[in-house]
């Protein structure tokens, strides 16, 4: 077997190998083991403050934005370390994309907010392959019927929800293999939140997506697998649990989830 | 009971106080709206007199600038266009300049860094201009006379240059504030899309902050057309119609100083020329403000 077919045969799209993250001398997460299945929906879960968004973040080296922050530990994405010395944070983040909290589309056209990622890439792409690529992105994130007849409008002209799929198009122009998501929907009210989860589905077909939701019902009935995690006593988070998402939800194996999940701290 | 009365009372005190000081402030106010409506008021009546005896016309398209002379010839031409070569040298060393400082300092420097250049570059704002002057003068010409053998002692080439760099801290600060104000989720959007250091602040940082960007320029381009002492200085006093920055030439500035230092009589057509070309300079400073108003209103982003 070559190691191609190795690749081709792992079911994971990432890996966190004993994951510590700290910011300055504070450990904000600990020891995480966690693998992302491909073509799935992970939702990490837990009450504020555990490090959701770290470990999210740690996933394709955002945190090395944040001037104080360590990453200790693997983080693999197609068996490598995506942590190794030498490997270039801005490669990473080119197959890792990500959708924020807050929509936070440039303040440009629609048009070149979704191409500025394959411009910066250096894609050489003709004035028709990147109308097709803007095209096919638009309609990837569900945004294309509503958008295109003014895609020279800025971005900031659209309401939130469509900012947030904007947000997605732009991601998905660069055709990442994972997309990692931040609470995508808790600026967004209930039809922009639905219109999201119903994409999130679809494009499951072909990426690996990652989201951060503070919403129970969000997790249950949008994602495959769940993990909850915790802060423990010295306020470093924890992986304490991780499954198939209705396992977690039906039949929680520790005590700490069954708790958050039913409502009862957090 | 007693409590209540004393409340009345502090109440009532703290009322008039802040009338008076509402009062005293608004009185502020006026003093400056006044001062400012008086001096175009002045410089407006006396232009009026001074164009009831030389025609606009001949102001506008003449193209020499004589009147201390016995043929004397009020064209603007002269006086306006060394104004547009010094300033535009100005603008070609200040605006780089000042612009790679505020990339370097919102972008790339670390806080410390950034704690040390600011007050530096501040520094540069706070040199008096007479000692910019000489240093053109003294320093500048000399030096780029090695490279231009025909340069002239006076000419607009040191004093724009000089003039650029006065102006960087002020290009540099006021586009500073304007990338510094660009929201960081812009940046953590542009560094999730797989950029560089360099292309979020080219791409998105810069773009973003355009307006004050173009403000900063437009308020150096309006400092460079109003600045008097080093043009005064270095840039010569011979009024003629030129691009050449190697000759002497003399600004509408130059002018206001060399006949307000001379002896010219009150009332006279040479006096009431100060006046012509006082209210010119004001005017072209007057639109650049509004146009740099107006940019800024025109591409402002709102972010919430
Ligand atoms: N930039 C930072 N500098 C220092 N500490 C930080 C930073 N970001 C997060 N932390 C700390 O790390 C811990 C985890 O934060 P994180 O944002 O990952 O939590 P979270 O689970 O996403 O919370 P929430 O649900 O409120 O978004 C917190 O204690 C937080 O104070
Ligand atoms: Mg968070």
């Amino acid at each position: 077997m070559t190691v191609h077919d190795l690749e081709q045969n792992n079911p994971n799209a990432l890996e966190a190998r004993n994951m510590s993250v700290y910011y300055g001398s504070f450990r904000a997460v600990k020891n995480v083991n966690l693998a992302i299945e491909k073509n799935r929906i992970t939702a990490l879960i837990g009450p504020s403050g555990c490090g959701k968004s770290t470990v999210l973040r740690s996933f394709n080296r955002m945190n090395d934005l944040v001037p104080s922050a360590r990453v200790e530990g693997e983080v693999l994405f197609h068996g490598e370390n995506i942590y190794a010395p030498g490997v270039d944070p801005v490669n990473v983040r080119r197959r890792i994309g990500m959708v924020f909290q807050k929509p936070n589309p440039f303040p440009k056209s629609i048009y070149e907010n979704v191409a500025y990622g394959p411009r910066v890439n250096g894609w050489r792409l003709s004035k028709r392959e990147m109308d097709e690529l803007v095209e096919r992105s638009l309609r990837g994130a569900a945004l294309w019927d509503e958008v295109k007849d003014k895609l020279n409008q800025n971005g900031l002209s659209l309401s939130g929800g469509q900012q947030q799929r904007l947000c997605i198009a732009r991601a998905l122009a660069i055709e990442p293999e994972v997309i990692l998501m931040d609470e995508p929907c808790s600026a967004l009210d209930p039809i922009s939140t639905l219109k999201i989860e119903e994409l999130m589905f679809e494009l499951r077909r072909n990426y690996t997506i990652v989201i951060v939701t503070h919403n129970m019902q969000q997790a249950s009935r949008a994602s495959d697998y769940t993990a909850f995690f915790l802060m423990d006593s010295d306020r470093a988070g924890q992986l304490i649990e991780y499954g198939p998402t209705a396992q977690i939800f039906q039949n929680p194996k520790d005590e700490r989830t069954e708790q958050y999940i039913s409502g009862r701290f957090g | 009971m007693a409590v209540t009365d004393l409340q009345k009372q502090s109440s009532f005190l703290r009322n008039t106080r802040e009338k008076l000081i509402q009062i005293a402030l608004l009185l502020a106010a006026t003093v400056s709206i006044l001062t400012t409506i008086g001096i175009v008021f002045s410089l407006l009546s006396e232009t009026i007199a001074f164009f009831s005896e030389v025609s606009i016309i001949e102001f506008l398209t003449e193209t020499e600038w004589t009147p201390l002379f016995s043929i004397k010839k009020y064209g603007i031409w002269p006086l306006l266009s060394a104004t547009l070569l010094t300033s535009a040298i100005a603008l070609l060393v200040a605006v780089p300049l000042g612009l790679v400082a505020a990339i370097f300092l919102s972008e790339f420097a670390s806080d410390n860094v950034r704690r040390t250049i600011k007050p530096l570059l501040e520094i540069l704002a706070g040199i008096p201009t007479v000692v910019y002057g000489y240093f053109a003068l003294t320093t500048v010409t000399p030096f780029l006379k090695n490279f231009i053998p025909t340069l002239s002692i006076f000419n607009s080439l040191s004093a724009g240059i000089v003039m650029g760099v006065m102006l960087i801290p002020y290009v540099a600060s006021l586009s500073e504030d304007s990338l510094s104000a660009v929201p960081n989720s812009l940046r953590e959007a542009a560094y999730g899309l797989g950029s560089t250091r360099f292309e979020v602040a080219t791409r998105v940082v810069a773009p973003a902050a355009i307006s004050g960007i173009v403000a900063s320029i437009v308020l150096a381009f309006s400092r460079a057309v109003g600045e008097t002492m080093i043009v005064a200085i270095a840039a010569g006093q011979n009024p003629r119609f030129t691009f050449d920055p190697t000759v002497p030439v003399m600004t509408m500035t130059s002018y206001i100083v060399q006949v307000s230092l001379g002896d010219t009589p009150y009332g006279s057509l040479s006096y009431y020329t100060l006046y012509a070309v006082g209210f010119t300079l004001f005017l072209f400073t007057f639109i650049l403000n509004i146009f740099s108003y107006w940019m800024v209103r025109k591409f402002r982003e709102v972010y919430d």
